[in-house]
């Protein structure tokens, strides 16, 4: 009984066909069950192995951690909240790591997925040579967080770089962006969004999802082509949008590869490219300060928390599923 | 789809001439194809500029920053060939090789196994289960690192593939699972029951009508797995302490260490032979990448 209202719940299968497979509480049904269900934590061993092993457990212990010191060498000992005072109060490279991921996730995820939003638009509206032009939008976001792109995208925008000639010649001398504190965050910003591929494919397939016949009485209606993407697609596509939104927002809090390849593992200049993730590693593996260490990897975790449960919560004014009359 | 625009513009411009509605259309598409080509461009810069680059003398690279190389030359990859920190390249290749082979096959099985249950089979704790797999999806990945490392180190596993490789043998990337979720749910369910009436167990539906009806998921995700360990950057860094136990990843990271400042041509040319086999595993797989990944997405 339950168990036929979860599955229904799990896959969202029609009641009709649950109605058509409860079987009357009997022997063979109760044996059919056990059987299921042993069926079921055989298939699930290696990932309840790994929930619990690799996800779970670490967990709780980074928690334990992060109020102790702890240096790998010698037992962790004790220290209360020491390291999350210490992260709000006494450490300035803490709070402009998190100043700056944040500036990277607000302005970047957003600007991220305007681009490929745009760039669907673009490949939706004609079919000539449409799947070249998918694959070339397409290719950076496969290669995006490499080591060899990082290097590229340095070598782009050094002093006398190709980025730093073609500003130049328009009358722009912005030197090279690599050194520069005021532009190493944008230049981080624009290798995420160069990424924007992955993103676009998703919003294509929403936007080949919408009928047409929507956008064919909007005509009728004469609405112009903002009152449509404002009225039609936004709204059609919001699903979609709340998806990669979600991902996308999480997975930027996250960058790291990038930003120790292009710093050479020091964050600089300046700290401006010293994110999260990176001065994390950097105090936890480098300094041997795993307490501390612990201690942001706990605070990054309820920041993501909060702004997962803050987007979903939002989600419900302006997501829209096919057949909501909302 | 053009007929459907044609007419959609036509009631727009209420234009009932059939020439004009025609060139106005063409016109149209010529902005269009030119906008495209102008932004493919831009995107493909940086990939054509590092192809060029590798034949650039690392002197040059101060002084041209344009696409073609002034006076081209091979010595960068002779110098590459040779490897770094006494380490040949074909090592490199090599452990590369080994590491995205062995996640793509671990991460296939393990992760199809997991989806099968909580797509098709009834049980207690389904529920339960199903909203911890999903909430990992959202779990930053660094919460977990620090006991893992310490783990790892408690084993002496430290320096061996082990800890890069283990969590593709149990199923942990929640993403995967949804995929291969979706695609199980796409299949009717009449098949297994069939099959169950004929009294096969869940093992033998698996594994005799489940997996070839779920190749083309599982094809996404092996391709998908294979770039992501290939491109791996985080694990060899966290792990592994000898040269000759680097992927190409750390190979580029001693080159861009080391050598940087010197030797641009060198490090240009090592990014460049580092990223070929992705591109062209893009090319011969790309129906399956797109088709896939957007195929799970919406879906979801």
């Amino acid at each position: 009984m339950t168990s036929t209202t979860t599955r229904a719940v799990v896959t969202g299968d029609v009641p009709k066909r649950a109605q058509r497979q409860r079987v009357p509480h009997s022997k063979g049904a109760s044996a059919r069950e056990r059987r299921d269900n042993i069926a079921a934590y055989t298939f699930l061993i290696p990932w309840l192995i790994g929930f619990f092993g690799l996800t779970v457990g670490p967990m709780i212990y980074t928690l334990y951690l992060s109020f102790t010191s702890y240096d790998i060498f010698s037992p962790p000992t004790w220290t209360g909240l020491d390291n999350y005072i210490r992260l709000f109060t006494d450490d300035p490279n803490f709070i402009q790591s998190a100043k700056i991921t944040l500036l990277y996730v607000l302005v970047g995820t957003p600007l991220k997925l305007a681009v490929a939003l745009g760039a669907a638009m673009l490949l939706n509206y004609r079919d000539t040579a449409a799947s070249f032009f998918r694959s070339a939008f397409y290719v950076p976001s496969l290669i995006g967080a490499s080591v060899s792109v990082a290097i590229v995208w340095r070598a782009m925008f050094v002093t006398n770089g190709p980025v730093d000639s073609a500003l130049s010649f328009f009358g722009i001398n912005l030197g090279g962006w690599v050194g520069n504190i005021h532009l190493v965050v944008p230049m981080m910003i624009l290798l995420a969004v160069w990424g924007f591929g992955g993103t676009m494919i998703i919003f294509l397939a929403g936007l080949k999802g919408i009928p047409a016949e929507l956008y064919e009485a909007a005509d009728v209606d004469g609405a112009g082509p903002f009152r449509k993407f404002r009225n039609i697609t936004i709204p059609m596509l919001s699903p979609v949008i709340f998806f990669n939104l979600l991902l996308e927002t999480i997975g930027a809090f996250q960058v790291f590869g990038s930003a120790y390849i292009i710093s050479n593992g020091t964050g600089g200049p300046a700290g401006m490219t010293n994110f999260y993730t990176l001065y994390l590693y950097k105090r936890g593996f480098t300094d041997g300060q795993m307490g501390y260490a612990s201690a942001m990897a706990w605070v990054l975790l309820i920041v993501v928390a909060i702004v997962a449960i803050f987007i979903f919560r939002s989600s419900q004014s302006w997501v829209h599923y096919a057949g909501d009359e909302k | 789809m053009s007929a459907t625009l044609q007419t959609t513009q036509a009631v727009v411009t209420g234009n009932a001439a059939p020439r004009r509605r025609i060139k106005r259309s063409t016109w149209k598409t010529v902005i269009w194809l030119v906008a495209m080509i102008v932004i493919a461009a831009i995107i493909l810069y940086p990939l054509v500029w590092l192809t060029l680059a590798t034949l650039k003398p690392s002197g040059e690279f101060g002084t041209n920053p344009g696409l073609i190389p002034e006076q081209p030359t091979w010595q960068n990859f002779v110098k590459v060939s040779q490897g770094i920190a006494g380490v040949p390249m074909w090592r490199f290749f090599w452990n590369t090789i080994v590491l995205s082979v062995i996640a793509t096959a671990a991460t296939v099985v393990s992760h199809a196994l997991a989806a099968y249950a909580f797509a098709r089979i009834r049980f207690k704790g389904s529920k339960i289960f199903f909203t911890c797999m999903i909430a990992t999806l959202l779990l930053p990945f660094h919460v977990v690192i620090i006991p893992q490392y310490i783990i790892f180190n408690n084993l002496n596993l430290i320096d061996t593939y082990v800890p890069i490789l283990i969590g593709k043998f149990l199923a942990t990337e929640a993403f995967f699972v949804f995929l291969i979720m979706q695609f199980i749910r796409s299949i009717p369910r009449e098949l297994d029951e069939a099959a169950r009436i004929d009294g096969a167990g869940h093992a033998r539906i698996f594994f005799s009508i489940m997996m070839p009806l779920i190749v083309p998921t599982l094809t996404t995700v092996a391709i998908f797995t294979f770039l992501g360990q290939w491109n791996d950057f985080f694990g060899p860094l966290l792990y592994l302490t000898s040269p000759e136990n680097y992927p190409l990843s750390m190979a580029l990271k001693m080159y861009n260490d080391q050598t940087s400042v010197s030797d641009y041509g060198a490090t240009t040319a090592a990014s460049f032979v580092a990223l070929v086999p992705v591109l062209l595993f893009f090319v011969i797989f790309q129906r399956f990448i797109i088709t896939g990944m957007a195929a799970g997405a919406v879906k979801g």
